[in-house]
This record gives structure tokens, sequence and C-alpha cells, in this order.
């Protein structure tokens, strides 16, 4: 599982095209939904844990797209599934990789979300970061499921959201949620109820993903 | 087997047929208008029953997808197409006499209620599902990824559910009127919903069924063409 991961990483570092993609769109998502409110209003404040994880998701499906195109070409899903290692092995490296290429442009992208939305730079982030990894790591373990289903359907790019989007609706809720009171400056017992959804949304789907995935990849 | 068939056709058919046109007849002549929400309080009956059979739809898509992707065999794909089309069919209905009811009663066509909410998403994610199977490739492909979506719907809507609720519950709800929040005081007004509710169910087993048929239909046709087709290979160019 390790060296399943390895690769990914290694080929990832070669080119830094999934990470410079994820990247640039979280950025546009950022810039186009400033457009979105006045930055006069009020409302700026209150948009902003939103705009942060749409930004989050759509840069996240693009990500996820990628993540099983790679494996297409060439037939290297193939080659992974001659492996001698379990599918749900396969899924789990699968799942660590898209969700550590997700929070490592998340490092990027949560500074220029404080610094377009004009937030305090220290308050809460602690509690942010941990409703991203929470958040990231359910939408990893259901999106990378769908990622393999979708590549192997005719309509691929518009079939990956159409699934995905209302599946981790209790992961957004939840994640804009504690990402404004995190902002707010609550302490983190105030959100609890929310943290421990997006864990068992996490546990739940991690399980799910690990036990169907053999009939995802099946030929 | 095909007698059993005929007997399904001529006995379930004509019940539903029935059963909707007392259900009709209920609605509209028989039961007392509500006191306070008046005549549109009646579109309740069929708009429960139709939500209830769409949760019966969606529970038989899961029982059926994790069904086919243990045993494999086309009579548990059919089945979770069909119920997954019916269900879809009945969710719009509640989509659309929901609202139709909340404009006089709440005010707005729309709230974000939990309850509204997970609807509307139910909605999606079927959506997606009937989607999926018409851009899948060949063979049990579609139906395997189907299977695999009907599964985790199915479990990923008590979550939806839950974070819904709490979503709307700690920001207060502008209108918190309960749904028939009245009471079916009335005796009439609790016969006429469960005639609704059986009348439903009636049609729901029967258009399931129908569209069981047809898929059934449709695989022995697919079968026989591919049977055909292997004997003269030649014509297969």
């Amino acid at each position: 599982m390790l060296a399943l991961i390895r690769k990914d990483m290694q080929i990832e570092f070669r080119t830094k095209e999934t990470l410079a993609s994820l990247l640039l769109l979280g950025l546009l998502t950022l810039v186009v939904l400033s457009f979105a409110f006045d930055p006069a209003s009020e409302l700026r404040t209150e948009a902003a844990p939103g705009a942060l994880w749409v930004a989050v998701i759509f840069a996240g499906v693009l990500g996820l797209n990628r993540s099983f195109l790679a494996e297409r070409e060439n037939e290297c899903l193939q080659g992974l599934l001659l492996c001698p290692v379990d599918r749900g092995t396969i899924y789990l490296a699968k799942t660590v990789g898209n969700f550590v290429f997700m929070m490592v442009a998340q490092v990027f992208i949560v500074p220029i979300f404080v610094f377009f939305f004009n937030l305090p730079m220290t308050v809460g982030m602690g509690g942010v970061f941990l409703s991203l990894a929470l958040g990231v790591l359910g939408f990893a373990a259901v999106g990378t499921l769908f990622a393999a289903v979708a590549v192997r359907t005719r309509a691929r790019e518009v079939m990956l959201p159409l699934l995905l989007l209302p599946l981790v609706v209790p992961i957004f809720i939840a994640g804009v949620k504690v990402t404004g009171r995190m902002l707010a400056g609550k302490p983190l017992a105030d959100v609890a109820p929310w943290l421990n959804l997006m864990l068992g949304f996490d546990v739940i789907f991690l399980v799910v993903g690990w036990l169907v995935f053999e009939y995802a990849v099946e030929e | 087997m095909p007698n059993n068939r005929r007997l399904i056709d001529v006995v379930l058919a004509p019940l539903a047929g029935l059963g909707m046109l007392v259900a009709i007849y209920m609605v509209f002549m028989y039961v007392p208008s509500d006191k306070v929400q008046g005549v549109v309080q009646r579109i309740f009956y069929f708009h429960v029953p139709l939500a209830i059979m769409t949760f019966l739809a969606f529970g038989v898509v899961a029982v059926a997808s994790g069904m086919f992707l243990w045993r494999g065999t086309r009579f548990w794909d059919r089945l979770a197409h069909s119920a997954a089309e019916v269900g879809m069919l009945f969710c719009t209905l509640v989509l659309i006499t929901g609202p139709i009811w909340a404009k006089p009663i709440w005010g707005t066509w729309w709230t974000w209620d939990a309850r509204l909410t997970t609807t509307l998403i139910l909605w999606l994610i079927y959506a997606a599902y009937l989607m999926m199977r018409t851009v899948s490739g060949p063979g049990d492909q579609g139906a395997r990824y189907a299977a695999i979506l009907g599964i985790v719907g199915a479990v990923d809507i008590p979550i939806i559910n839950r974070s819904v609720y709490w979503w709307r519950t700690i920001h207060p709800a502008v209108l918190i009127t309960r749904e028939g929040g009245s009471g079916l005081a009335d005796p009439r007004m609790q016969a006429t919903l469960g005639i609704c509710f059986l009348a439903f169910f009636l049609l729901f087993a029967w258009l399931v069924w129908v569209r069981n048929e047809n898929a059934r239909l449709h695989d022995a046709v697919e079968e026989l063409r591919q049977h055909v087709l292997m004997g003269h290979g030649d014509l297969q160019a």
C-alpha cells in the first residue's frame, strides 16, 4: 500500500500537474466568489466560510477526476489491478493520495482566502484546518470511489460532480458551520457535534468504499 | 411462471386502478375539510403516501443493489432499476405537491426545512443514479456502478438528514409550523389517509411490476439478438 501511495506521490512530484491545477482552480473560485459579494458589505464575512468550501469542493472534484484519468492512460489501471494486493488496498492508497494532494492545496488556498476576505490571520486556524482535514478525508473517501466509476462512463467530466455533490452535502454543511464558528473565535467544543458528524461520515464511507471498490474496477 | 405473470397483470392493475378511484373519491367528496387549513389540506392525502412510497422505493433500490452485487443476477438489477424509476416519479410528485400546499399555508413555496432539503437531495442522488445508467458502458458495468450508488446513497441519506436537521435548528427557522400539525382528529380523515396509503402502495407495486416486466423483456430480446448474431457471425460486420 505504501508503494502505491509512493507511486502517486512520485508522479505528482515530477509533473506537479494535479497540484497546480488544484491550486489555480481553488484560487479562481475564491476570486470569482469575491465578485459575488460586495467587498464593502457586512455579508462578506458571513459568506466567507461558504466561499472557502465551494473552492475546496470545486478544486477537489477536478483533482479526483484527474486521479483516475492518469491510470486510464496506457492501461495503467490494468497493471494496478494485476498487483497481488487486495482491491480495497488500492482504494485506500488512492484515497490517501487524493487526500494528501487536496490538503497540500489547502495549505496554500487558506492563506489566500484569509487575504482576500480580510480575515484575522490567527483566530481559529487550528479548528479551520481540523475541519478541512476531516472534510477533505470524507470527500476523498466518497470521491475516490466515484472517480473510479465516473472515469469509465461516457460523460465522465460531468458524471463525477453529479454523483459526488449531493452525496457530500453533510461534509459541506458541517465544514461551513465549523469554519464559520472558528473564524468567529468560538471554542472547539462549540462545534463538537459537527466534527463528530464529519468523523462518522469519514469512517462510514472509508469502510463502504473499501468494501465496494472491487465492483467499481472490475472489467 | 407465465400464468403467475398474467395473474398479477389481471389482479394488480384493476386493484390499483380501483384503489386510486376510491382514494380520489374520498379525498374530494368524502373527507371533511380541515378547520384551520381549509380545502388545501386535502393534498396532504396524496402528498404523505407519495412521500412514504418514495422512501420505500429507494429502500428497495438499496436492498436490490446489495443483492445484485452479492449474487450478480439480472433479476435484482432490474428490480433496482424499476424501483428507482418509479421512486423518482413519486419523489418528483412529492416535490410538486409539497409547495402547492406550502404556498397558502406557510406563505412560501419552499423553506430549507430538514425534510424538504433531504427530499430534494434524495431526488438529486437518484437523478444521478438514473443518469449513470444511461452513460455507462455495455453489459453489467452500468448495473454495477448504479448498484454502488444505490448502496452509498442509502447509507448517506440518514447522515444528510442529520446534517440538514442540525443546520436549520441551530439557526431558528422562520417557519415553525409542523406538517399536518392540526392532527387528523376526524375518523373520516384517518380512513381517507389509510385508503390513500393502500391505493398508492398498489399503484407503486403495479408500476414497479410493469416496469420490471418491460426490463425483463428487454433483456430477453437482447439475449435473443446476441444469440442470433452469434449464430450468423458473417452478418455481424
